[in-house]
């Protein structure tokens, strides 16, 4: 019956075995993490990417092969950007109130991000997916991915680098901030998510409660405003 | 949970279709998520079937990247010769835009006069 061969299809081994090992990679990996006090360069994301290439190579399986069970997961990043929007609704009051200073240097900040890290690369001669690529590098991962896919970049080097951005600028950030004795909570915050957006997020929270909700809230508008801003400036 | 489910979903093929229709230069999800924005606002609050959901992909937001960055194996031959171009936009980048940020949303809070 062919209802009944098509059902079984889907346990078949080979996709499975893909999905089981990303997600086991990334529970260990996680475990890694917590051990290592959640230091940045260890972060799971970076530390599955590695091990999974590298079975990967050992295996000599081709990325189609693994995609074509890992594209389940994969197919959850759609939703979970749509998903955005609860966070951002909760912060709304605080938009209303500081509408201008947000909106304003989450624009300007937004395109700063992206124009000079693209400048940089052009500056160099990097190849026109080199410079697509990293363009969302500010921008949190599921947007980030949307974003390259739709201006010529490659989604894959876009979602490596606005992971390796959000560790550079945990790290560099909050040394900025305390030579520019920039003490006030909600800018430490602001430019935290503007610049490294679930990273930064994570490190303005240890800041304090207003220090993590104007991070999240940069990171939200950071996203959007490079989506809407990015493709009219480089078309 | 499918409610809530069902209710991201649905955006997100709004999104896509007027993507599509329109042919805009956006991803789908991001109009989606503007959409649901837009009706939240709307409506005032968050459904709870909604919330839990989204709660949910959130906040296991990270694992739903490596699919994707594994694709890194298929550009070996492109980190090989810009990697350090790409470190060097990424570095320059980073700070200039925290500077940048910094300054102009400190200086118009206070020009707002609303700090804190």
């Amino acid at each position: 019956m062919i209802i009944g061969t098509d059902f079984w299809v889907y346990f078949a081994a080979r996709p499975l075995i893909w999905i089981v090992l990303t997600l086991a990679v990334f529970t260990l990996a996680n475990v890694l993490y917590q051990r290592a006090n959640r230091s940045p360069i260890l972060h799971p994301v970076l530390i599955s990417m590695t091990v999974l290439i590298l079975m990967l190579l050992v295996t000599e399986t081709p990325y189609e092969t693994y995609f074509s069970g890992a594209q389940f997961i994969h197919f959850l990043l759609g939703p979970a950007t749509v998903a955005l929007a609860i966070p951002m609704f909760q912060y709304f009051d605080e938009i209303r109130r500081l509408w201008l200073p947000i909106l304003v240097s989450s624009a300007v900040g937004a395109l700063v991000a992206s124009l000079s890290a693209v400048g940089v690369a052009w500056l160099f001669d990097a190849r026109f997916e080199t410079m697509m690529s990293v363009a969302p590098k500010s921008v949190t991962s599921p947007i980030a991915l949307g974003i390259a896919e739709k201006i010529g970049g490659l989604p894959s080097l876009a979602a490596a680098l606005v992971l390796v951005t959000g560790v550079m600028g945990s790290i560099l950030v909050p040394i900025i901030l305390k030579r520019m004795h920039v003490e006030d909570q909600a800018v430490r915050g602001f430019v935290l998510g503007l610049t490294s957006h679930g990273f930064g997020t994570a490190v303005a929270l240890e800041v304090g409660a207003v220090a993590g909700a104007f991070a999240g809230l940069a990171m939200g508008l950071t996203g959007l405003f490079t989506a809407f801003l990015l493709p009219i400036v480089i078309g | 949970m499918i409610q809530g489910f069902l209710i991201l979903l649905a955006f997100q093929l709004l999104g896509e279709s007027l993507v599509v229709l329109l042919s805009l230069p956006l991803p789908g999800p991001v109009i989606g998520l503007v959409m649901l924005l837009v009706g939240l606002l709307g409506l005032g609050r968050v459904p709870e079937s909604l919330k839990i959901t989204s709660d949910g992909l959130l906040s296991n937001l990270a694992v739903l990247f490596i699919p994707a960055g594994v694709g890194l194996i298929l550009h070996f031959d492109l980190l090989a010769s810009e990697w350090w171009i790409i470190l060097l936009a990424l570095l320059i980048s980073t700070i200039l835009a925290a500077l940048v940020t910094a300054a102009l949303f400190q200086w118009l809070m206070k020009r707002a006069g609303g700090q804190k």
